[in-house]
């Protein structure tokens, strides 16, 4: 009973945060909003009982993801207004696509319950079992090494690809060129000149 | 009432369905089309999760693993092409990207 209580409080948090992300006048209300639908799907995660991607949802999408777009948000001087001209425009389309993609998508959510109405009850391991982190780490590391190793070299990409976008040479700013400062020759350091005696260097 | 596979499918449709539907609205906003991709892929994630908990297959969760870091690294990439689009052009109306053909 307090599953349900708790499932219908979290589905219907995240459906109305997520629905006013998109709504949202001011983008900044939209990303708090975004941080919200997280928080409600990490919930839903801990229902299902897969508590290790729950806790995963938070900590990239809240602390990372959601951080950056507020940042972006932020740092971007933009006129938000002139933005959502158009909202109008797009309504009818988009609600009708929204609608039949609804209608489908649900069509599927109830002939996939129906069909496994007979199973049991939705939940991943009971007492005694293995913890739900040590279930993941028992096949990421050996079944799935590939997976995780391709996932690092994604973000390794998308790190490397995000700094070079955004690294930017302004001409005309100096800077330490530490190769040129150990590269110097004594040659180019030192010169040494002849002084006469009572002249001194011209 | 039992909660079932069904209820997490029909959660997670929604906010597929919201998802998509915000793409369609701010078509001039392209921060809220990257949050509604997120929103997507969330979704995806939730119906992952649902159907592992459903299958008593652990695969499900390695999968839904994927899908989230493939979205961290969408954010940070469509953020970074986000700020350097802004320093060029001085807006972010997504109507006039097309002009960066050819």
């Amino acid at each position: 009973m307090l599953a349900a209580i708790a499932f219908y409080a979290m589905a219907a948090t995240a459906i109305v945060s997520a629905f006013a992300v998109i709504s949202a006048r001011n983008p900044v209300h939209s990303v708090l909003f975004l941080i919200l639908t997280f928080f409600s799907a990490a919930g839903l995660f801990v229902l299902m009982g897969a508590e290790f991607l729950a806790m995963l949802l938070v900590v990239v999408y809240v602390g990372a993801v959601a951080v950056l777009f507020l940042f972006v948000v932020m740092m971007l001087d933009v006129d938000f207004v002139e933005l959502r001209q158009g909202f109008l425009n797009y309504l009818p389309v988009g609600a009708l696509v929204a609608l039949a993609l609804f209608a489908e998508l649900g069509l599927v959510a109830s002939a996939a319950g129906q069909a496994g109405a007979g199973r049991a009850a939705l939940s991943l391991g009971g007492p005694g079992e293995v913890t739900n982190a040590e279930a993941i780490g028992r096949v990421l590391y050996t079944d799935y090494l590939l997976v995780f190793q391709l996932a690092g070299l994604i973000l390794f990409v998308a790190m490397l690809g995000a700094i070079v976008l955004t690294l930017r040479h302004r001409p005309g700013v100096k800077r330490q060129d530490i190769a040129k400062q150990v590269g110097r020759r004594r040659s180019e350091g030192v010169e040494l000149k002849d002084v006469r005696p009572g002249q001194g260097i011209v | 009432m039992e909660i079932g596979l069904a209820h997490y499918l029909f959660v997670a449709a929604a906010l597929f369905t919201i998802g998509v539907f915000g793409i369609f609205v701010n078509r001039k906003n392209v921060i809220v089309i990257l949050m509604s991709i997120e929103l997507v892929l969330l979704a995806v994630n939730i119906n992952l999760v649902a159907f592992s908990a459903f299958l008593h297959d652990i695969s499900g969760q390695i999968f839904a693993l994927m899908v989230l870091t493939v979205a961290a690294a969408e954010a940070a990439v469509g953020l970074a092409i986000l700020v350097t689009y802004f320093r060029n052009r001085g807006s972010i109306a997504v109507e006039d990207i097309n002009l960066m053909k050819g």
